[in-house]
């Protein structure tokens, strides 16, 4: 990972740290001060799944081409994408406490989120319970084309279908101006791309770390 | 087309206006107590990043050290 691109994640969290709680944002109802979670909440979700697009990314060179490297990455990225995920589910429990009222509704997408995660903890499962390297690194890559494929209808298409709480549903998010504020968006995108990063430069730590550990077990 | 965005802007104002009443940390701000927790929260991020760093030093020396050893 080049140095000016973790230089760059940095400032973009900087930015957002402050400017998420600074600037001025909708006045809604309900939500008060809390809308500006939308910075915070968010971006773990699109940093999730573009860290599992990574991912799979991997696993898929991996299957045209079976190098060690390309297993270490696919798993590292679905590692971090994980945490990603688990953050976002945290912070969009406490969100929903005091907002809609309860930790938990059964909200589609609720559920939808924590069957992707569950999916993609059983990938760790699967690997974990595998001892011959090669059969691990086969049977991971293909269980993690499946969880990918999964993630879509989970996260994106389901929860549309139903009416939910959350923003976006029962439509399409992408045209409606309402759910993103003009001066939302200023934040919210630097906030999406400052984690993004992060999570990668996490994830290529790891898979450094394990390629040392690889060449130690090597020699 | 025209017509219509500046119709949608225009409802889009008056909605804002209607809603000017919502109650936000207005007082804190105006006591200059949000700057406490941007303070906080910077720190505590600039503290992630630092360990980040750290750690990123750490595994560019080991894999120097490997480097060596191999060849």
């Amino acid at each position: 990972m080049k140095n000016w691109l973790k230089v760059a994640g940095v400032l973009l969290l900087l930015y957002t740290h402050t400017g998420g709680l600074l600037f001025d944002v909708p006045r809604l109802n309900i939500l008060n001060e809390t809308i500006r979670a939308l910075y915070f909440h968010v971006p773990m979700w699109f940093g999730m799944i573009l860290l599992y697009g990574f991912s799979i990314f991997h696993a898929i060179r991996y299957l045209r081409n079976p190098a060690v490297e390309s297993d270490t990455r696919s798993v590292e990225f679905a590692h971090v994408g994980t945490a990603f995920g688990i953050l976002g589910m945290l912070t969009g429990m406490l969100w929903a406490r005091y907002t809609w009222g309860a930790f938990w509704h059964g909200d589609p997408k609720h559920s939808g989120a924590a069957i992707t995660l569950l999916v993609y903890l059983a990938y760790f499962v699967l690997r974990g319970s595998l001892e011959n390297q090669e059969q691990r690194a086969r049977l991971g890559a293909v269980y993690n084309v499946f969880a990918f494929a999964a993630m879509i209808p989970l996260i994106f298409i389901i929860p549309r279908l139903q009416s939910s709480m959350h923003p976006g549903s029962g439509g399409n998010p992408g045209f409606n101006a309402y759910d993103l504020d003009a001066s939302m968006r200023i934040v919210f995108y630097p906030a999406v791309i400052g984690w993004f990063l992060i999570g990668y430069w996490i994830a290529d730590l790891r898979i450094r770390l394990k390629n040392v550990q690889n060449r130690l077990i090597q020699s | 087309m025209k017509n219509a965005l500046t119709i949608i802007l225009l409802l889009a104002s008056n909605f804002v206006q209607a809603q000017n009443e919502v109650e936000m940390a207005d007082t804190m701000r105006a006591n200059g107590k949000i700057y406490v927790i941007v303070g906080i929260v910077v720190i505590i991020l600039t503290g992630m990043v630092a360990y980040l760093y750290l750690l990123d030093r750490k595994i560019t020396k080991l894999e120097k050290e490997i480097g060596n050893q191999t060849k």
